[in-house]
């Protein structure tokens, strides 16, 4: 199905309806295996001990706190180039389950660092830069609530969104530009991952499982959308309605 | 170009014969600098190492305060319309108005850094390190704030708003400023490098500013 089919609601509502299940199951299953692979299967490192099985929550909300900025900023294109109609739904519905996923990212990731580096903050360039996509996040979601016109808003967003997407390189490669405290990519590299099998099978599991989840959560949070904005409309018929008769 | 000569002329005479926009922005400046040394005790060696850091701080929050009037007064007397209409391209507009805030509202706060520095205890040469670092890294500060302004055209009542919105993307200016200042006083570092990147963010901010900016005022007007 091309992305200008979905650009009529109705038709969107009817996806959603198809796709929110299986999202949905496909992200409980995983996570579930994920979980159990993380916390049982998996051996503990032989430095960071049990605390590595925190990295299996951090390195995946991580991601998709990125992943899901990519998305706002593809979402912000389709506002303002395309004017796609959809466009800045999926771009409100992205940015509190976005802010959750970086909040998540950051909290594990202090949580972590306690035991192992001793402390739960450094100004590090990987955490700054995480910190300031969570305050991004956070602006975004208040400019949403100050103007009441979605269409405005919308707009208004997308620019910020697309300001904003300078720093998703910055914090993609922090760790490479700047050599502090946080660890260099090890997933994704040249040459391959630097991470044995045993620890990597869960944490890509549990990333696959992470990323249905936020296909669940914003086809749900956009489906809510588009009946918030529905039942605004109605409302304002109704009022308009009421001060004729 | 004649009508952005004239853009920024006009601009300049109305910060100089209303509100005193220049001269209250440098009053800001001056009261943020002198509340520091109240609330961290009056030692002068502590004084002088946080100086330049009191003295970025001080510059970005008096020209963040500045901006959520810079297109909003412009719509409200309904001058926004007419440089809409005008042929020239809205983001050399902005871009233009951006020139004219920044010499009205920024330049005068690199001309008060020396003599702030000196409640400060700062050394000669870290002045001429504040001082250099803000004459080039203020124009980013604006022409990134000018995003937000022109959002506070849809926003109306933004005012604080614009304030949370900019600040989170004006931090690696204050990062690299601050270490290109504090390379100069401690001398162990290299002061070109960042100063280099200050230059780089200050030149793409002049570029990408009017841009979204641009496109923020015409997505808040239609």
């Amino acid at each position: 199905m091309a992305l200008i089919d979905l650009a009529n609601p109705t038709r969107f509502l009817a996806f959603a309806r198809a796709a929110i299940p299986i999202a949905g199951v496909l992200a409980a299953g995983l996570l579930a295996v994920g979980i159990y692979l993380a916390f049982f299967v998996a051996p503990e490192d032989y430095q960071q001990g049990a605390t590595v099985r925190i990295l299996y929550i951090h390195v995946p909300s991580a991601w998709l706190g990125m992943a899901c900025y990519v998305v706002m900023t593809l979402s912000a294109l389709g506002t303002l180039v395309w004017k796609h109609p959809l466009a800045d739904v999926s771009q409100k519905a992205a940015a509190p389950i976005g802010a959750a996923f970086t909040l998540l990212c950051l909290v594990t990731g202090a949580l972590w660092g306690r035991p192992m580096w001793g402390t739960y903050w450094v100004w590090d360039a990987r955490l700054t830069s995480t910190l300031v996509l969570l305050l991004i996040y956070l602006g975004l979601i208040a400019l949403w609530r100050t103007v009441e016109d979605p269409g405005r808003a919308g707009r208004a967003a997308a620019v910020l969104t697309l300001v904003g997407a300078v720093n998703i390189p910055i914090i993609k490669f922090s760790v490479d530009w700047w050599n502090t405290l946080h660890q260099p990519t090890s997933v994704i590299r040249l040459g391959g991952p630097t991470i044995h099998s045993s620890i990597l099978t869960p944490l890509l599991i549990m990333a696959i499982g992470a990323t249905a989840l936020f296909v669940a959560l914003h086809l749900s949070a956009m489906r809510n959308e588009i009946l918030r904005r529905r039942v605004r409309t109605l409302r304002i018929l109704a009022a308009q309605r009421g001060a004729t008769a | 170009m004649t009508a952005l000569i004239a853009l920024v002329v006009r601009d300049l005479r109305l910060a100089v014969r209303v509100g005193g926009g220049a001269f209250v922005g440098v009053l800001f400046f001056l009261a943020v600098v002198v509340v520091m040394p109240f609330a961290i005790g009056p030692d002068l060696n502590l004084l002088r190492r946080i100086g330049p850091a009191i003295l970025w701080i001080g510059a970005l929050l008096a020209s963040l305060l500045a901006l959520d009037r810079l297109f909003a007064q412009d719509q409200e007397d309904g001058t926004l319309d007419l440089l809409l209409t005008a042929r020239t391209p809205l983001e050399l507009v902005a871009a233009a108005k951006g020139l004219a805030h920044w010499i009205a509202t920024g330049l005068p706060l690199v001309l008060a850094a020396p003599v702030l520095s000196l409640l400060l205890n700062l050394e000669p040469l870290a002045i001429g390190a504040v001082v250099l670092t803000l004459l080039v890294g203020t124009p980013a500060l604006t022409f990134i704030g000018l995003v937000g302004a022109a959002l506070a055209v849809t926003l109306r009542r933004g005012g604080l708003l614009v304030a949370v919105l900019i600040l989170p993307l004006s931090i690696p200016i204050l990062i690299f400023g601050i270490s290109a200042s504090n390379a100069a006083v401690t001398g162990g570092l290299p002061f070109g490098a960042p100063f280099t990147i200050l230059c780089a963010l200050s030149l793409g901010s002049l570029v990408l500013g009017p841009i979204a900016a641009g496109a923020a005022i015409r997505a808040g007007l239609d």
